[in-house]
This record gives C-alpha cells, sequence and structure tokens, in this order.
C-alpha cells in the first residue's frame, strides 16, 4: 500500500513554537547532527506571508538540509521541515504532510494543536513534541495528547522562555517527559534514539 | 504506519456509508482533515461515536445535509492572494483577450467569493461579456449562498483592501449595496455565470476551458484524488489553456506533469502544453 520510502524516519522531532521562539530554535536544532535518524518538523507562529524565512535563516546554521514542508510530501529522515505561513500543517497515517485551509484554532493558522493532534494519530509513541516559547495556550492540548498516545514530550522550562505563556499552559494540563531549557532540549533531542529519549520521568 | 484506531475504522465505514448511500466520495480524501472535521460534526451534531453519527445519516437523509456543511468548511474570501488576481490581471488577460468568448471554470468555488472577484476583474478587463463562468461545488447550501451574491458587511473592508492590491481599476463599493449588515453584489455580474453541482471525485469533463481556477481545493485530497482532478482539468482545458492553482499547490509532482509548464511560478499559474 505505502510507496517505497529510502530514508524512512525512525521518529519525527515536532516543534511548536510562538513569541519568543525563534531564539529557542536557535538553541535546539543547530545543535542535531548530522544523518540525524529522525524527521523535525518546526512550527513557528508568524505574520502571514506567502512565504516562510525560515529555512533560510536556518540554512547555514544546522547540520541537516533545511526546507518548507509541502503538501503530500512524504517526510525524510535528517531533514528540517518548516510549517508555510497561513495553512494548517497536518500528518497523514503513511508520514507525509497535508496542507489545509481551515479556519483559525485559537486565532492562529498554523495551529501546532492541529499539527500535534495530526501527528499524536498519525504517529502514536513515534511522536517527540517539543513545545517552547510563546503567548498563547496552542499547543498544550496537542502535546498532551501526543503524550496520551505514548510520544515522548518536552516542554521549554517557564523561567528559561521568553515568553512562559505556552510552556505553562502545557504544564497546567499534564506532566511532560522533560521539563528543559532549551540548550537542554537541543542536547535531549541530539540522542538519535528514541528509546533513550524518552529517558525516564 | 501506527495502528487504525477505532474511530480510524468507524470513520472509514462511515465515508463507505456516504459514498454508498448518497454518491458523495471522500474516500481518497486527506485523511487527518477528514478527522478532525467529523470530530467537529460529532460536537455540533451531538454523537456520541461516528457510528451513531452514520446510524442517523443512513436512516435520516436531511442530517447528511448538515453533516455535509462541516466536511466541506467554507472559507474563502474575495481576491484572497491579491497577487494571483493581479497577475491573472496583467499576464493572463492579455492572452484571452485573443480568444472571441472565453470559457473559465473555478472549481470548488465554495460560497463564491472568488467567482465574483473573477467576474469584476474581468468586467473591468472588457471580457466579461464574453465569458461563460462555470461556478461548480459539491456542496449544494454554498452554491446557493455562491448564487445569491451575498455576503457579511463585516468581511467587505478585507475585500475592498484585496481588491485593492489585485489592481482593481474601480470602486469596489461600486459592485454591491448594502443593507441590513449585508453586501449584495450586482446582479449583472452573475448574467454569465453557471452555478452547478460537480464534484472532481466522481464526476467527469463538461465542457472545454480557456482557464480554469481551482485553488485549496486540491490540498483536501490525496495524491490519488489529486491526479484525476489534474486528469480532468488536462482534458478539459484547450491547447494552451491556463491553469490557477492555490500557493501551496503544484501540478509538478501529479501524473500529468508533463501537460502543463509553469506560467507564472510564483502565483502558481499553470498552461497546457
Amino acid at each position: 500500500m505505502q510507496p517505497v520510502q529510502h530514508n524512512l524516519p525512525q521518529f519525527v522531532v515536532l516543534i511548536g513554537a510562538s513569541a519568543g521562539g525563534l531564539e529557542a530554535l536557535g538553541r535546539i536544532l543547530p545543535v542535531l547532527p548530522a544523518h540525524y535518524p529522525a524527521a523535525v518538523v518546526v512550527m513557528l507562529h508568524q505574520a502571514a506571508g506567502s512565504q516562510s524565512l525560515l529555512p533560510e535563516i536556518f540554512a547555514h546554521r544546522v547540520a541537516l538540509p533545511v526546507k518548507e514542508a509541502d503538501d503530500k510530501e512524504h517526510l525524510q529522515a535528517g531533514t528540517i521541515y518548516f510549517a508555510p505561513p497561513s495553512y494548517h500543517l497536518l500528518l497523514e497515517k503513511d508520514v507525509s504532510f497535508s496542507l489545509s485551509k481551515d479556519p483559525p484554532v485559537h486565532f492562529c493558522r498554523p495551529a501546532i494543536d492541529i499539527l500535534f493532534d495530526s501527528a499524536a494519530d498519525a504517529l502514536g509513541p513515534l511522536a517527540v513534541g517539543v513545545l517552547l516559547s510563546g503567548a498563547n495556550e496552542d499547543g498544550a492540548a496537542g502535546l498532551a495528547h501526543i503524550a496520551r498516545e505514548g510520544g515522548v514530550t518536552l516542554v521549554q522550562r517557564p523561567s528559561d522562555a521568553q515568553i512562559d505563556t505556552m510552556p505553562a499552559s502545557a504544564l497546567a494540563l499534564f506532566t511532560p517527559d522533560h521539563l528543559l531549557s532549551a540548550a537542554d532540549i537541543g542536547k535531549q533531542l541530539a540522542i538519535c534514539n528514541i528509546g533513550e529519549c524518552r529517558g525516564t520521568r | 504506519m501506527y495502528p487504525a484506531s477505532d474511530f480510524d475504522l468507524e470513520m472509514r465505514l462511515l465515508i463507505e456509508a456516504i459514498y454508498g448511500k448518497y454518491n458523495y466520495d471522500f474516500r481518497n480524501y486527506s485523511g487527518a482533515s477528514v478527522k478532525r472535521r467529523i470530530e467537529h460534526a460529532l460536537l455540533q451534531m451531538e454523537c456520541r461515536t461516528v457510528s451513531a453519527l452514520q446510524e442517523q445519516i443512513i436512516h435520516q437523509p436531511d442530517r447528511f445535509g448538515v453533516l455535509l456543511q462541516y466536511l466541506t468548511i467554507p472559507v474563502s474570501e474575495m481576491f484572497r492572494d491579491p497577487a494571483y488576481f493581479l497577475a491573472i490581471r496583467e499576464k493572463v488577460v492579455p492572452l484571452l483577450h485573443t480568444y472571441p468568448s472565453i470559457k473559465l471554470w473555478i472549481a470548488g468555488c465554495s460560497t463564491g467569493e472568488e467567482v465574483y472577484s473573477m467576474a469584476i476583474l474581468l468586467k473591468e478587463e472588457g471580457l466579461l461579456e464574453r465569458t461563460i463562468i462555470y461556478a461548480t461545488d459539491i456542496n449544494p447550501r454554498s452554491l446557493q449562498k455562491a448564487e445569491d451574491g451575498i455576503f457579511p458587511l463585516d468581511t467587505i473592508q478585507l475585500f475592498t483592501s484585496n481588491y485593492q492590491k489585485a489592481g482593481g481599476k474601480g470602486e469596489f463599493a461600486d459592485y454591491y449595496t448594502a443593507a441590513y449588515g449585508s453586501a449584495l453584489f450586482d446582479k449583472n455580474l452573475r448574467r454569465n455565470i453557471t452555478f452547478a453541482d460537480h464534484s472532481l471525485a466522481t464526476d467527469s469533463v463538461f465542457s472545454e476551458m480557456h482557464f480554469i481556477s481551482c485553488r485549496n481545493v486540491l490540498i483536501y485530497f490525496n495524491r490519488e484524488l489529486q491526479d484525476r482532478a489534474f486528469g480532468l482539468f488536462s482534458s478539459s482545458l484547450v491547447h494552451r489553456g491556463f491553469l490557477g492553482l492555490g500557493s501551496k499547490e503544484t501540478v509538478q509532482f501529479s501524473s500529468h506533469a508533463a501537460s502543463f509548464e509553469a506560467f507564472d511560478r510564483q502565483e502558481r499559474i499553470f498552461r497546457k502544453t
């Protein structure tokens, strides 16, 4: 049924961030090693526009290839995908992306909750959800969903976040596997094995 | 692949039931979006499970009419992505002028925002009189709204700003009459518009087109259904006809890629080769 895929990711890291998240991403993404066995999906709330500047910003600061996520694209290991502005981004069961123009959630499109919910459904224990600095509660419920489906969850420690509303919203809902500074989230993710990345609570 | 949940199983059965009973084919829609919409419908329609919803859908046809509204959420605005309309105005219109009569198809027109945008653009370019616009959708309620041409007044500010960015040549306010919190669009705009029920999943080619605009519809389809739609578009278009897509859609990865070339890559306008 599935198309033949080379370089199928061993697991998928999903990072949601909003205000203050760019700085945190700058401490996380450069830490990920070349030949990373997972695919990395980054969703940062940003002003509506047709093109995301993030792939350009990070291209020369990270060891992995970066690109904007395309509709129906199959995720590859060792690639960092950025969510395009003004569309929701969802993960399908065959580990491909879908875009949607459905109405905003929490006034956000893209909404991190939609990405995380779809990833929890599609990947179960192979989803690694990360929630960083932000000024609203988008992503908190989705991250809890990832946890319920057996995925790994990491939240930026509120004191380490430029704006702590987003991480605090997640902590109000559930206890993540890891509560860390952005630098330590980078180190934790750089562990290339999902079992070790999960660690102990 | 992560194993299917009970919800996934029920969802598949519901979609089969809808196809079997009403001939609406959602089987090749992107699963993740359909799932969200069904979850939303469950809450709104007060069903505890998808199976409970399925029972209603099979035995109470009026409930399908309700569910269809949740499965085909209309989200649009007039002159959405103004640069797309500007590109049509500046680059496509001069070529359309070479045809004695023009047929334009807006596939998946929802509640008609893009249809009126296109009619206004063609009127300002002196082409409306010799153009037939086919506006199609699978949702009869959306089509009726499109035909009525009435939009909430609070959307007009955004539409006006889009119109100006899209190279509008007149006063946007000249195209509608405001009353009771609504804007009623000029009936003359829709003299040459045919609104019709048409499904890209189950229906076939119905006329020869010079321009097809189908934006942010294909993202809701899987690759197989996208391919079917591109096949319809390719068969419908005249030689050198135009295909306009949404800002993140492309014909590039479809099996019909060779039938098209990029005409304006940035604005996702393709041309049949």
